[in-house]
């Protein structure tokens, strides 16, 4: 290895530049969308034929689990982490988020929960619980294997780098605005961004308890989920779903910032009523703290808990169908580009209200009953995730491409891959609601042809490798752009918000001159006012100090990985307690790198 | 080097804010379970199962609980010190707060063994696993938090401490400590006090 490659492997692992961060989330959300989607073809493979036998028994359920698990932990929430990354100090107009070291922190923690997850496969200990664990399935008892340890304390990581990243991007854009960029002036993408933080830092520390009780009755030998000792099943399920459901809204809420942002510049119309697209993202968000026993409607809560839950449930469609209504008019009397970005943003609205109407129909209990633990459940959540957070990822990803490279797409690629996925995304879930009202339950690893499934099962197997070459493509678009594509200007899709006053890809200072705002959209007018002027020129001359890198978070995850592996040994010798002094070890170098940490100048003295 | 933030608030202490408010969720999930597992184990009729009242012992726990308020108030007092640029009273306080965070472990490793000679082990029942967590979880607080101002103090001899400048870390800690004296009032309560009623 040449000391050039060596110092820019060095420079990466060191970094504390949100931009560099944001780029290492997406590339390995990005690898993860790989192996969750390989799962994903693996499991309609299997249904494709009536008692087929590629993937039966616990390597199904394996299969599911990971799948649901590396889905939403290690693609969904990255992808939107790494938009939060890159470009949250860029909209708000500040040089990097409140606490750049940790930032890198939460990223390599990130990495690490994603590894030890995968870690299983090559142990054969592989996850079988669902990505819901739900006890007492995931207790010592019906799983004796490691795989619920792994998952286990692989979520945990994941939790606690998702639990620090909320506390830097909300302390971010609550204090690191630029001059005159209050709060009603912020980019909607800021504000989801900011409810999604709070949404995080409520919710995680519920399923962190759920987890760690978990963790001692499948290791300690406590009983809070063994029926035969008074441990109570169903409060698994509350705290699961006191956690779920938010996560839902963590999910779902920045992809819904993105096409606010994308709409406006594509219609060439400011967003239709932004405050009170605003009011409705925090509407939604404190709702969603008071719907999670919807989850539940079949565990035999009783009618009137049922019933509140039920009511709670629906009223949820209100601020949605408001955020709906915004978007479409802010479409209405536009001068609509249909650039990928645009019509991944007009997909997502589509495909969204689709997930959503199916959504309110089993937030009714009766109903709810008959469509429990069926495909058409699985139809539903899936036109939620893939057309909708996945299609608003999309627009934003082929959005700001050339902000974060410096390269265009190419259009005819991603418009083809745009058609292939919504194709490809009907065939799979629309069938899935119609083998679901046909009586087809979830998780189940084959069944008979007398059943009548195999048509839906298999136009579902046929849209799910649609969709996979619309992957395909997307992944060679990618390559062919960093390779030959054109290089993208400061500002190329003529936008609104303060990212595209600067360079593609930004200068490591992002701003030289800190930007001062007096309105929303500031960019825009300014853009109206003095034209290209309002585009910030470098002269080289810049000096602006930025954070220096550190070894330390990447020293610090090390020695956290410690504490997983001595535990996870120890869950498989559990008379011997000296191996957990390998944890112990693990924590002391882990508090030891924190200390060093703390006392390291962030700035270069 | 420090850049004047939106709202004039400290980054880190706007941090520790929203990190108390995750912090209430966490035991808040943990309180509520020990009321679901205390109520459980109410309802069952078995004469072996070690309950609340015959374990909790209230007086003793009651001087415990005096010497965590304590703290609290020498915690004011050292970061009075600091803030007045009297390094003596901050380090005497501040190793004071420590000490007395030192104490309740120390009472709090005493329970537990009691506990445990009399029959509530970790895997007893769940009341005691709950018990355990719970108090568990706030005793990894406490510790945080000595550990953090031995910290704060061992640094004051260093010539790198400049009290006008780290006056804000010690306000950031004594908020911490602070919180994690709030929220021992209430387990105090839910756990020991609840026990008392009829
Ligand atoms: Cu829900």
């Amino acid at each position: 290895m040449t000391t050039g490659s060596k110092s820019i492997i060095l420079s990466w692992l060191t970094t504390a530049d949100h931009k560099r961060i944001g780029i290492m989330y997406m590339v390995t959300a990005l690898f993860f969308l790989v192996i969750g989607g390989g799962e994903a073809l693996l499991i309609r493979m299997q249904l494709f034929y009536p008692n087929n036998d590629l993937l039966v028994g616990m390597k199904f359920n394996a299969a599911f689990t990971m799948h649901g698990t590396t889905m939403i932990f290690l693609v969904v929430m990255p992808l939107n982490a790494a938009f939060f990354n890159y470009l949250i100090p860029l909209m708000i107009g500040a040089r990097d988020v409140a606490f750049p070291r940790l930032n890198a922190f939460t990223f390599w923690i990130f990495l690490l929960g994603g590894i030890l997850l995968h870690v299983s496969f090559f142990m054969g200990q592989t996850p079988a619980t669902g990505w819901f664990g739900y006890a007492n399935l995931s207790t010592k008892h019906f799983l004796p294997d490691m795989g619920a340890d792994f998952w286990g304390l692989s979520v945990q990581i994941l939790g606690l780098s998702t639990l620090i990243a909320s506390v830097n991007f909300f302390v971010t854009i609550i204090n690191m605005r630029a001059k005159g960029m209050s709060l009603f002036r912020m980019p909607l993408f800021v504000w989801t961004t900011l409810v999604t933080q709070l949404l995080i830092f409520l919710s995680f520390p519920v399923i962190t308890i759920a987890l760690l009780m978990l963790m001692f009755d499948r290791t300690f030998g406590t009983n809070f989920f063994n029926p035969d000792m008074g441990g109570n099943v169903v409060l698994w399920q509350h705290l699961f779903w006191v956690f779920g459901h938010p996560e839902v809204y963590i999910l779902i809420l920045p992809p819904m910032g993105i096409i606010s942002e994308v709409l406006p510049t594509f219609s060439k119309k400011p967003l239709f009523g932004y405050t009170v697209v605003i009011y409705s993202t925090c509407a939604l968000a404190l709702m969603g703290f008071t719907v999670w026993a919807h989850h539940m409607f079949t565990v035999g809560m009783g009618n009137w808990t049922n019933l509140v839950f039920s009511m709670a449930t629906m009223m949820i469609a209100v601020p949605t169908g408001v955020k709906i209504f915004n978007w479409l008019f802010t479409m209405w009397g536009g001068s609509i580009r249909f650039t990928s970005p645009m019509l991944y943003a007009m997909g997502f609205i589509l495909m969204f209200t689709i997930g959503g109407l199916t959504g309110v129909m089993h937030a009714s209990p009766p109903i709810d009953a008959q469509h429990q633990d069926s495909y058409f459940v699985v139809g539903h959540f899936h036109y939620v995730l893939i057309g909708g957070a996945i299609m608003g990822i999309m627009a934003g990803f082929h959005y700001w491409f050339p902000k974060m490279f410096g390269k265009m797409l190419s259009e005819p690629l991603a418009i083809t891959q745009f058609i292939l996925l919504t194709i490809g995304l009907n065939m799979t879930f629309m069938s899935m609601h119609f083998v679901g009202l046909e009586g087809m339950p979830r998780r189940v690893f084959t069944y008979s042809a007398e059943q009548g499934w195999t048509f839906w099962n298999q136009i579902a197997t046929y849209g799910a490798f649609v969709q996979g070459l619309g992957f395909l493509l997307f992944f060679y678009n990618i390559w062919r752009s960093l390779r030959y594509g054109e290089d993208a200007s400061a500002d190329p899709w003529d936008a609104r918000t303060l990212e595209w006053s600067i360079s593609s890809p930004p200068p490591e200072f992002n701003f030289a001159v800190e930007p001062i705002i007096e309105r929303t959209d500031d960019f825009w007018y300014k853009k109206q006012k003095i034209g290209a002027r309002a585009i910030e020129q470098l002269t080289g001359k810049e000096q602006v100090s930025v954070p220096k890198g550190s070894y330390y978070p990447f020293l610090a995850t090390l020695a956290l990985s410690l504490i997983p592996v001595g535990f996870l040994i120890f869950t498989q010798n559990q008379d011997q307690y000296s191996i957990l002094l390998i944890s112990a070890l693990g924590g002391g170098l882990l508090f030891y790198f924190l200390v060093k940490w703390a006392f390291e100048p962030l700035f270069e003295e | 080097m420090t850049h004047e933030t939106t709202t004039g608030i400290d980054n880190r202490k706007m941090a520790l804010w929203v990190m108390i408010g995750s912090e209430c969720m966490l035991f808040g999930s943990l309180i509520i379970n020990y009321l679901i597992q205390v109520h459980q184990i109410a309802g069952v009729e078995n004469p072996d199962l070690i309950r609340p009242a015959q374990v909790i012992n209230v007086p003793v726990t009651s001087l415990s609980t005096f010497v965590l308020l304590m703290s609290s108030l020498a915690m004011v007092l050292s970061l009075n010190g600091l803030q007045h640029g009297d390094i003596a009273q901050f380090r005497k306080w501040c190793f004071g707060t420590a000490g007395l965070g030192a104490i309740f472990l120390g009472f709090q490793a005493y329970e537990f063994t009691e506990f445990y000679w009399e029959g509530l082990g970790l895997t007893a029942n769940n009341f005691g696993a709950a018990f355990f967590l719970l108090t568990g979880t706030h005793g990894a607080h406490v510790l945080v938090g000595v550990i953090w101002l031995l910290i704060m103090g061992g640094w004051s001899y260093r010539t790198s401490f400049q009290s006008e400048h780290h006056s804000i870390l010690l306000e950031v800690a004594g908020l911490y400590w602070h919180f994690v004296d709030v929220i021992w009032i209430i387990i105090f309560t839910v756990v020991y006090l609840f026990v008392l009623a009829p």
